[in-house]
């Protein structure tokens, strides 16, 4: 066995394992963290497959950035998981039910797999060629160039929802004391505040 | 190249653009207070757009490599989509004043939401098919729990959420097996990969997923679940909205993935969409029966609807998609007039949706119940109304395809459905003296349902000629 498919088999067992633990867990910070040992381990599959943009992307992104923020929201939500579960148990043998059967028709499909003649062609075709071009460099004529429109329409969806979880919970209460940066910037010190020359032994 | 992209999506751009234009305009100046503006400015950009894509272009053309199409086809829905969105935000501005939801990004959120649908509709790639949802879905959900101090429309809201991302989620299974077998996301280069009449099992799974995760989108049975609930928690010009653009959409797209990228394969999808078909039509005709909340009759009624228009996709055939297309266009037509008339539904200022409400309603109201009343027989497809073309179409496809007991189901099932129109009607006629409703102010309301009303029956001379767009447009679609 090469070093090679060592890693793989090792990257791949764990991406399996922590993505069952991910959804076994009792404790849902335990879920967020294999979660993040999940994103890890594929960071290190693409890195097996020569696309380390992505793999670093996955880094920064996922374990970086989401995956904390994950961990906040899990953190700070005052929902009880167990009580969640309880409920979720009862659906357990259905669910399990529909759950393997539709794990063994897919099994029978992956048992008798063929690609089309032409997908190799046709998917070597869209990427530029693989010498000489930067995995960084490639992704970004496909992302910026080819792939403009869909990027876009991304950025039109990321609009969408960001509209939606402003609609959907900002709300602006009335009278409550709010901060305002000008009028604590314009106040005057002779005006806003005042020497009164006590005697002693009496009141204001 | 960019240049000739560029006009080729030119609709969607100015769309796009005026949306985040509106948005900004109202952030920065009177908010809330802005958004009658905008609303009505709303509904005349997508009026004009969809006049301009009307008249402009002809001829197909392709930009971005594949992956948006405009053709005869996207352009037919498009018109339909554009059109009937501005006449719901037109019908929806007294209801969401009234009950303070007048917010500004409501007729935002609409204007996305349309160009998601158009890009629905124009997609040649699996993922632009995947993005115009989205952009779609992510909208609808949104608007679907506007009035968020309401836990039925919170409900609502989730509900739609929670199972169009599991419908999302099959659909990205299906195109993934299908990229997997074909190498390509483009719909030009799938059905190239495909020999006809062979269907490898792969792409087979890839199929029938696609259309799982589409017959959501569409609500047809057996993937309606949250079709009910949607519709009678959102507020009712949400409702009105999802019950017509989004159907188009859904529809047409439904349309191009299986004739542009399995066009090869109609034998095998065919069945699966007569089954689609035979169940909505009889879930939305029975289940529509112990229904009093008019909202949730709508839903059931859609349902139903659905499953004929997909009977005329079913069939497989040039004539099938065009009796498809002219379906969805009639049916839209009268939807839009019925809930002009829901909308108005009132007792002491609030709203009513409970159909026991109507009882005699032809002594208060005669002009408007006799409007009502037309439509709900066109909606039954009682002849001669302009409802009735629209199923003897459907019907006809299927019988010239050979499915013939696709056909008689669908009769049936229509005389099945016709019970709980024509029960709406007994009630207008014939109910018992009840508390009456409040008289029915709105001008625009109104006009909606007079106008819905009278193409329902001026429109059986020669439905507007909409059958020439809608031949050549499934002459573009089926090659």
């Amino acid at each position: 066995m090469t070093l090679t498919a060592f890693a793989f088999y090792v990257f791949a067992i764990t991406v399996v394992t922590s993505g069952l633990f991910v959804v076994v867990s009792k404790n849902p910070v335990h879920s967020v963290l294999w979660l993040i040992l999940s994103f890890l381990s594929s960071a290190g599959l693409f890195v097996l497959l020569g696309a380390e943009f992505v793999a670093m992307l996955l880094v920064i992104v996922y374990v970086g950035a989401v995956a904390v923020l994950f961990l906040f929201v899990v953190m700070m939500l005052d929902v009880d998981f167990a009580e969640l579960k309880a409920e979720m148990a009862k659906y357990v043998p259905l669910a399990l039910l529909i759950g393997v059967v539709l794990l063994m028709q897919l099994g029978m499909v992956l048992g008798t797999w063929t690609s089309s003649e032409a997908a190799m062609d046709l998917r070597g075709a869209v990427a530029p060629a693989i010498e000489g071009t930067h995995n960084t460099a490639a992704l970004g004529r496909l992302i910026y160039d080819d792939y403009i429109y869909l990027f876009q329409a991304a950025g039109l969806i990321l609009l969408v929802a960001m509209i939606g979880a402003i609609v959907l919970t900002l709300r602006h209460r009335p009278n409550i004391k709010r901060q305002n940066v000008m009028a604590q910037m314009h106040r005057d010190p002779a005006k806003a505040m005042e020497l009164k020359d006590m005697k002693p032994g009496q009141g204001l | 190249m960019i240049s000739s992209d560029i006009s080729t999506v030119l609709p969607e751009i100015v769309l796009a653009v005026f949306a985040m234009g509106a948005l900004m305009f109202a952030v920065y100046t009177g908010k809330d207070k802005t958004a009658p503006m905008i609303l009505w400015l709303t509904a005349m950009v997508l009026a004009g757009i969809g006049i301009w894509v009307a008249i402009s272009g002809n001829g197909s053309r392709v930009a971005f490599g594949g992956a948006f199409v405009d053709d005869a086809f996207s352009r037919y829905a498009k018109v339909i989509i554009l059109l009937s969105a501005s006449a719901i935000l037109l019908m929806s501005q007294d209801y969401m004043t009234k009950r303070g939801l007048m917010l500004f990004e409501f007729p935002i959120l609409v204007a996305l939401a349309v160009v998601g649908m158009m890009m629905m509709v124009s997609a040649g790639d699996l993922m632009a098919l995947y993005m115009g949802l989205e952009l779609q879905s992510l909208s609808l959900y949104v608007v679907a729990a506007l009035r968020r101090d309401s836990v039925k429309s919170t409900e609502a809201g989730l509900k739609y959420f929670v199972l169009g991302a599991l419908s999302s989620g099959l659909l990205l299974y299906g195109a993934s097996l299908t990229y997997g077998f074909a190498g390509t996301t483009l719909f030009s280069g799938i059905i190239t990969t495909v020999e006809a009449g062979h269907v490898p099992l792969g792409m087979l799974f890839g199929l029938v997923f696609i259309a799982a995760g589409l017959a959501f989108k569409v609500s047809a049975a057996p993937f309606h679940m949250w079709t009910p609930d949607v519709y009678e928690g959102s507020p009712t010009p949400v409702t009105a909205f999802f019950a017509t653009a989004p159907k188009i959409a859904a529809m047409g797209l439904f349309a191009r993935v299986l004739y542009d990228a399995f066009g090869n394969a109609v034998a095998d999808w065919s069945q699966i969409l007569a089954f689609l078909s035979v169940a909505s039509m009889f879930l939305g005709a029975v289940a529509a029966i112990g229904q009093r909340n008019i909202k949730r009759l709508m839903a059931y009624s859609s349902i139903a609807h659905m499953g004929f228009a997909l009977m005329g996709l079913a069939s497989g055939t040039v004539f099938g998609v065009q009796a498809m297309l002219v379906y969805m266009a009639i049916y839209v037509t009268m939807n839009i007039g019925t809930f002009a008339f829901i909308l108005s539904m009132e007792k002491d200022g609030q709203p009513v949706t409970d159909i026991d409400s109507l009882n005699m309603y032809s002594k208060h109201d005669p002009l408007r119940a006799v409007a009502m009343m037309v439509l709900l027989f066109s909606l039954a497809g009682v002849p001669p109304l302009v409802g009735f073309f629209g199923k003897y179409y459907v019907l006809l496809a299927a019988v010239q395809a050979g499915m013939s007991w696709l056909a008689i189901a669908g009769v049936v099932a229509s005389v099945i459905g016709a019970f709980y129109y024509l029960r709406i009607v007994y009630f207008m006629y014939f109910g018992e003296e009840g508390d009456m409703l409040d008289k029915a102010k709105s001008p625009i309301l109104w006009g909606f349902l007079m106008a819905s009303a009278a193409i329902m029956v001026v429109g059986v001379v020669n439905l507007f000629g909409i059958e020439g767009f809608a031949a050549a447009a499934a002459e573009t679609l089926v090659r």
